[in-house]
């Protein structure tokens, strides 16, 4: 133990009814250091940090800053001792500019002019420019985090946390945001990485702590494991190999000609005339940052938003008026990304939820009257089958962890055998294990002679499973390209670069 | 310092202890207020509560259960969908009157034939009314998006107003010897609606609350359309997602709530109030919203919590005769016990505890 470390935690544990969240931690984070904090959902990384954060009180150990005791009762005192974070998802009011925001965020707002200046100081040093006077909603994902990260860094934190800061932006905009994170680590400020993106630690990082199921399995230099090395040491054992074999392109299902779509709200992207040809057993990779007409194009495709005649056809037949049941029917199944809420219903049971969208293919209601015993069955196999971790059908959806009901939203989907399954961020918040197996199935599907789309903001999980790939950007869909031979950079590009954000000039 | 803690699932106990813990709450604060009043406490609430059941006239007050609790039922089992679904009918008692007016008139177009077919086309004729005036608001909303909160709620005032128009004009009993009001319904047999068996308040609107007890438990706990229903109520996105208009389902919930309280109105203008008068209106609209959160929007809870509430009517009757209580006892009881019944609501959603602060 170095007496120099900025952070260090000596034995921290919690326990949660029913699980131990964090089990005797110890680990310190040196000045100066992009320090990564590596593990699976569920791992206790969440819990470690908030304890950090003064979000969670530790029910043993202890924790040290700069080497005195720490011990933040709440995220004030945590502040205050010189703890910044940096949350994963952004709390931001859209309506309100950036300044006004960050004025929000603080604990002792300086007036405006002085706020002002501070953060232009700032964003000049850290290559993080920003216009304070912007409203948040104009912004991109991107710049929203540098908000963030400037409202975090006007607290002048000794120890920046950052949650799994990458996952909303593109490539380059993640390139930006390490030079920043470089150039403050120079300055002497720590960096507490959260990320389960191994090669992006192993790029950037100085040091790994790697956690799991709550235990510290190792604290290493990442630059001298390879990413199959860590991985193994994240989940516990080899990763499966996924298996890409046995599928050969078939006759065209699903077209989608010249579809065009008002935004359905203000906040709302609009589709601009998409096309797309899917064949059978192909799997066709969507990429692109979210609140791009993602959703939209889900929804379009899934019956709730219906379009003009001829702009979705099946097999030939014409299914833009149809809606969501007469889809399904005809084969054209999707599982959309908010599990709960969208996919599920929170307060039901699996069973009730099976029956939302299994209906009409599994025949449960003939007459209209359900058929409890066989949606009771179907149910139990999409449990078996995807290896839901729950303690029956009769369980509420919302009481299941977001990976389990996310490998049971798939599997209900899965398991009616459609002729084209259109998925939005399939493996979004779910573990490396039950990632695996969804994209397993996925593939298995189309290897089965049904189309798959994939619409995702993860670019290594659109790699895996596409055999071509396209952007949707600004509710405008690119051109298809072949998976095969294409670089991060030219992905990059095609999702638009850095959106056109204001551009960072970082010096590092 | 106290907390509340969002629970993650509402847990049965609590869902079947809150009525029950609201109605003593009611009793409790009732009797306070009786006290202050310089009634004696215990004494008022045992004529309100106990002695329509058991008192020394209970002979007399007893059948008068089923009068009472037959429409509050008949009409909370329709508002109790359409609240499943989050849409928000607060105008039964507009739809009541509709479908009383609706039914009154068929009868009176035909008086005095007699034939089997009156009846029958009188209940047509009210779920008919009751299912037009609901209509209203639905096509608002679907077509413009107006509220159906407001919306129903104003055309409760303009359906007295219509009630009052034909008491004393176009419905105006020619015999009555200029009074306001139509013609006597249960003296004209063809169109009547009586005991059927005495001594017990069974009438056709009794009989048809139990059918619709029936229909509602299938509809909700059988049927796919239920289930999206609760969907709806639930997670709107979600019950999209499986395929439910939303345009469709406001139509389904405030047509069928509007025809089941147009029932409730054609029974009660054919039997126990008779004639169509200015005041034809009594409140039943109204108090089935309370009977249906009160009866947890299920059934047989709905079952339940109408025959408290008629109770409440009854025992308010009898207290104001025998106690000399004013007339605005029942209101308050009644307003008291949604207002309990929403507050220890929350204790089904979130558990209280005590934090402890270091």
């Amino acid at each position: 133990m170095s007496d120099n470390a900025i952070f260090r935690a000596e034995g921290l544990s919690k326990t949660y009814p029913g699980v131990k969240a964090n089990d005797a931690i110890s680990f310190e984070v040196r000045p100066g250091d992009i320090h990564a904090l590596l593990g699976e959902n569920g791992a206790g990384k969440s819990t470690l940090v908030k304890t950090i954060y003064g979000l969670v009180r530790p029910d043993e150990g202890r924790m040290w800053l700069d080497g005195q005791p720490f011990d933040p009762a709440d995220p004030h005192a945590a502040r205050a001792a010189g703890v910044g974070m940096v949350f994963q998802h952004f709390s931001l009011f859209d309506a309100m500019s950036v300044a006004e925001n960050i004025a929000l965020g603080l604990d002792h707002p300086p007036p405006r002019r002085e706020l002002a200046s501070r953060i232009a100081t700032l964003s000049e040093e850290y290559g993080l420019p920003l216009n304070p006077a912007r409203r948040i909603a104009d912004l991109s994902a991107g710049e929203r985090q540098r908000v963030e990260i400037i409202r975090a860094l006007l607290g002048n934190p000794r120890l920046l946390i950052m949650d799994e800061p990458t996952s909303v932006l593109t490539p380059q905009e993640a390139e930006i945001l390490f030079a920043t994170l470089r150039k403050l680590a120079a300055n002497g400020t720590s960096i507490l990485y959260i990320s389960h993106k191994l090669e992006e630690i192993r790029a950037n990082c100085d040091h790994a702590t790697i956690l799991r199921g709550g235990r510290v399995i190792d604290s290493t230099d990442p630059r001298a494991h390879s990413a199959r090395e860590l991985a193994a040491m994240m989940v516990g054992g080899e990763m499966r190999e996924i298996d890409r074999s046995g599928r050969s392109p078939g006759a065209e299902l699903l077209a989608v000609r010249d579809l065009t779509l008002a935004a359905q709200s203000v906040d709302g992207t609009s589709l601009k005339s998409v096309s797309l040809q899917v064949h059978a057993g192909e799997v066709l990779a969507i990429g692109g940052v979210a609140g791009n007409g993602q959703e939209e194009l889900l929804s379009a495709l899934s019956g709730e938003i219906p379009s003009p005649a001829g702009t979705v056809t099946l097999e030939g037949a014409d299914l833009a008026r149809m809606g969501p049941k007469q889809r399904r029917r005809a084969g054209l199944l999707a599982a959309p990304e908010d599990r709960l809420g969208h996919a599920a219903v929170p307060g039901f049971s699996l069973t009730d939820n099976a029956l939302l969208t299994a209906t009409v293919r599994q025949g449960l209601a003939p007459g209209g009257m359900i058929r409890h015993g066989a949606a009771r069955d179907f149910t139990q196999k999409v449990i078996a089958e995807f290896d839901v971790r729950t303690p029956g059908p009769d369980t509420a959806a919302r009481a299941l962890s977001g990976g389990n009901l996310q490998k049971f939203v798939i599997g209900r989907e899965v398991l009616q055998a459609p002729r084209v399954l259109v998925v939005n961020q399939p493996t979004w918040g779910v573990d490396a294990g039950a990632a695996a197996a969804i994209r397993q199935a996925l593939l298995n599907l189309a290897a089965g002679g049904a189309c798959v789309i994939v619409i995702s903001q993860d670019l290594d999980e659109l790699l895996e499973l596409g055999d071509r790939f396209c952007a949707l950007n600004g509710g405008q869909l690119s051109d298809p390209r072949p998976v095969e031979g294409l670089s991060l950079d030219e992905i990059g590009l095609m999702l638009g670069g850095a959106h056109g954000t204001e551009v960072a000039h970082v010096d590092a | 310092m106290w907390t509340l803690e969002p629970r993650s699932d509402a847990p049965l106990l609590w869902q079947l202890a809150t009525p029950v813990m609201a109605v003593i709450a009611t009793m409790l604060t009732g009797a306070l207020l009786f006290g202050l009043m310089g009634y004696d406490p215990v004494a008022a609430i045992r004529t309100i509560f106990w002695d329509p059941l058991f008192g020394a006239s209970a002979g007399y007050s007893r059948p008068q259960l089923l009068v009472k609790a037959g429409p509050l039922i008949l009409i909370a089992c329709g508002l109790a969908v359409g609240f499943r679904a989050g849409i928000w009918n607060i105008g039964a008692e507009g739809q009541y009157i509709m479908g009383g007016i609706a039914g009154a008139a068929v009868a009176l177009a035909a008086y005095p034939a007699e034939g089997w077919w009156i009846f029958p086309a009188m209940i047509v004729a009210g779920a008919a009314g009751g299912w037009a005036w609901g209509m209203i608001p639905a096509l608002l909303r679907n077509w413009f998006g107006a509220s159906e909160i407001l919306v129903s709620l104003m055309l409760v005032y303009v359906a007295q107003k219509i009630a009052a128009w034909m008491a004393f004009g176009p419905m105006r009993n020619p015999e009555g010897f200029g009074m306001p009001g139509s013609r006597n319904l249960s003296q004209y047999p063809a169109a009547a609606n009586p005991e059927m068996v005495p001594g017990t308040g069974i009438h056709w609107g009794v009989i048809a609350a139990a059918f619709a007890v029936f229909g509602v438990w299938v509809l909700m706990s059988r049927h796919i359309r239920g289930l999206q229903i609760r969907a709806a109520g639930e997670a709107p996105r979600a019950a999209r997602f499986a395929g439910v208009r939303p345009s469709a389902l406001v139509a389904f919930c405030l047509g069928l709530s509007g025809a089941l309280a147009g029932m409730a109105g054609l029974f009660e203008a054919a039997g126990p109030a008779g004639q169509i008068t200015d005041s034809f209106g009594s409140g039943y609209g109204f108090t089935a919203i309370i009977v249906a959160f009160l009866g947890r929007l299920h059934p047989v809870g709905i079952v339940l919590a109408g025959l408290l509430m008629a109770l409440t009517y009854i025992g308010g009757d009898i207290a104001q005769l025998m106690l000399q209580m004013p007339a605005a006892t029942v209101q308050v009881f009644q307003g008291m016990l949604l207002f309990y019944l929403l507050g220890f609501d929350l204790l089904t959603r979130y558990r209280i505890r005590r934090r402890i602060t270091a």
